[in-house]
C-alpha cells in the first residue's frame, strides 16, 4: 500500500491555488506539509481525503482506508466521550477500541459530557476518533491546535506506535515539530500562477 | 445509517435538541385559531382539516434548520462525508430521524387537537392517516432543502421559501382527504396521490439532497 500523488492541481473557491503537486508516501511512513498560512494545505488534503475533486492530477490510494479530520473535531455536545467515539465506530463497521481512550487520556472523561471538555480535551478526543476508526491512509489538517506538550507527546506517540507501525499512512499539515521522523514537503514551490484570466475580476470592478 | 439515526434521535431528546419544540408550536397554533375566528363551531369544524394541516406544516418547518447545520457547523458533515456511510444514506437517516422526533409526533397529537377545532366525527381516522402517510414527504422534502442551504449563515427564512412551495402538494392532497372523509365522500382519489407524493419524495430526493450536500462541501 502506498500513497501516490502525481501532478496535482487544487482549486479553492475556483482559483488555482497549488499545481504540480507530486510525492508519493510508502506504508509506515507520515508526510508533513510545510508553507506559511493560505499556500493551500487544507485545500490540498481535502481533495486527497476526496471531500473536493482535483482540478488536474492523480491522487492513488486503497479507497476504503482513507479518512480526514479537520480543524473542527466533530463532536457532539451532548453526548459523552464515550457515546461520541462509539459513534464514529459503527459508522465505520468497527467495534469501539477501549484502548483508544487511554492511549489519549481520556479514561477519566470517558462518561463526562463533550459540553464539558476543554478545548484540548475536546481536540484529543477529536484525534482518539482516528484510533477507533481503524483507517490506514490519514490526512490531518493541524491536529495539534489547542494541544499541550504533554498531549502532542501522545499523539505522536500514537501515530508512531499505534498507526504507523502497523503500515499506516499520515499525511499532516503542520506548524510545530511533532517529534516524528517524517520527511517534510514544503509546499511554496507548487504556489499556482495566478491565471491570465484571474486578474481580470479587478479590472471590471 | 443505524448508528446515525441512533445519534440524532438520541441528541434530539437531550439537553437542546428541540425535539417537542414543534409540537409545542402546533398545539399552540391549533388553540389560537379559535381565539381568532370566535365561537362559531361549525365554521371551526369546517376549516378543521386546513387548519390542522397547515399547522403541521409549519411545525414540521421549524426544525428543518438543524437537520444539517449543527453537524456542517461542528465538522462532523466533513467528516461523515470521508466516512463509508454514502451521503445518500445520511441524507435518509437525517429524514428518518427527523421524522421520527417531529411528524410522528404531530400525527399522534392532531386528533387531540382536532377535538379543540370541533372536527366531526368520522374524519378522525382520515386525519391521522393522511398525516401517517403525508408528513414523511415533509421530512424528506425538508431535508432536500436544509441540504441546498448549509454553509449560509442564518439560512432558515431561504429554507423555508425554498421548501414551502415544495409542501403544497402535499397540503392539498392532505386536507382534500380529511375534508372528504368529514363529507362521506370517496378519500381513495387524495389517499393514492398523497402516498404516490411521499413515495416519490422518498425514492428520488436523498439523491438530489446526498449532490446538494457535496457540492456545498467543497
Amino acid at each position: 500500500m502506498e500513497l501516490r500523488v502525481t501532478d496535482l492541481k487544487c482549486l479553492r473557491g475556483g482559483i488555482p491555488v497549488l499545481e504540480g503537486v507530486s510525492f508519493a508516501v510508502p506504508a509506515g511512513q507520515a508526510l508533513i506539509l510545510r508553507g506559511p498560512n493560505g499556500i493551500g494545505k487544507t485545500t490540498l488534503l481535502r481533495t486527497l481525503a476526496g471531500l473536493q475533486p482535483a482540478e488536474a492530477g492523480e491522487i492513488a490510494y486503497p479507497a476504503e482506508e482513507g479518512a480526514y479530520a479537520s480543524h473542527e473535531d466533530g463532536i457532539k455536545a451532548a453526548l459523552s466521550v464515550r457515546e461520541n467515539l462509539a459513534f464514529w465506530a459503527s459508522v465505520y463497521g468497527r467495534a469501539m477500541d477501549e484502548a483508544v481512550l487511554a492511549a489519549f487520556d481520556l479514561v477519566e472523561l470517558a462518561e463526562r459530557p463533550a459540553a464539558t471538555l476543554s478545548s484540548g480535551q475536546k481536540r484529543r478526543l477529536g484525534l482518539a476518533r482516528l484510533g477507533v476508526i481503524g483507517r490506514k491512509v490519514l490526512f490531518l489538517d493541524e491536529p495539534t491546535i489547542s494541544l499541550d506538550r504533554f498531549s502532542v507527546k501522545l499523539f505522536a506517540d500514537f501515530l508512531r506506535d499505534q498507526h504507523l507501525a502497523k503500515g499506516g499512512i499520515a499525511v499532516i499539515a503542520t506548524h510545530i515539530d511533532l517529534g516524528l521522523e517524517a520527511p517534510e514537503l514544503d509546499l511554496q514551490p507548487f504556489r499556482a500562477a495566478p491565471e491570465a484570466t484571474g486578474g481580470s475580476h479587478e479590472a471590471f470592478l | 445509517m443505524i448508528a446515525l439515526l441512533m445519534r440524532d434521535l438520541r441528541l434530539a431528546v437531550r439537553a437542546g435538541g428541540g425535539f417537542g419544540l414543534g409540537l409545542a408550536f402546533f398545539l399552540i397554533v391549533v388553540v389560537l385559531v379559535p381565539f381568532g375566528v370566535g365561537p362559531n363551531s361549525d365554521l371551526l369544524a369546517k376549516i378543521a382539516p386546513g387548519i390542522l394541516w397547515v399547522a403541521a406544516l409549519l411545525a414540521a418547518l421549524l426544525s428543518l434548520d438543524r437537520i444539517f447545520a449543527l453537524d456542517y457547523e461542528d465538522g462532523s458533515l466533513a467528516l461523515l462525508a470521508t466516512s463509508p456511510l454514502p451521503m445518500e444514506g445520511a441524507a435518509l437517516a437525517k429524514a428518518v430521524a427527523h421524522w421520527l422526533t417531529t411528524g410522528l409526533p404531530l400525527t399522534l397529537a392532531a386528533p387531540a387537537l382536532g377535538a379543540l377545532l370541533n372536527l366531526p366525527g368520522p374524519s378522525y381516522s382520515f386525519l391521522l392517516i393522511s398525516l401517517l402517510i403525508g408528513t414523511p414527504a415533509l421530512s424528506v422534502i425538508g431535508t432536500f432543502g436544509a441540504a441546498l442551504t448549509i454553509g449560509i449563515r442564518r439560512g432558515g427564512l431561504l429554507l423555508s421559501l425554498l421548501v414551502l412551495p415544495l409542501y403544497v402538494p402535499t397540503l392539498i392532497f392532505g386536507a382534500e382527504m380529511v375534508r372528504r372523509g368529514a363529507e362521506g365522500l370517496a378519500t381513495a382519489t387524495p389517499l393514492i396521490m398523497l402516498a404516490g407524493i411521499t413515495a416519490g419524495a422518498i425514492a428520488l430526493l436523498p439523491f438530489a439532497a446526498a449532490v446538494a450536500l457535496r457540492i456545498n462541501l467543497r
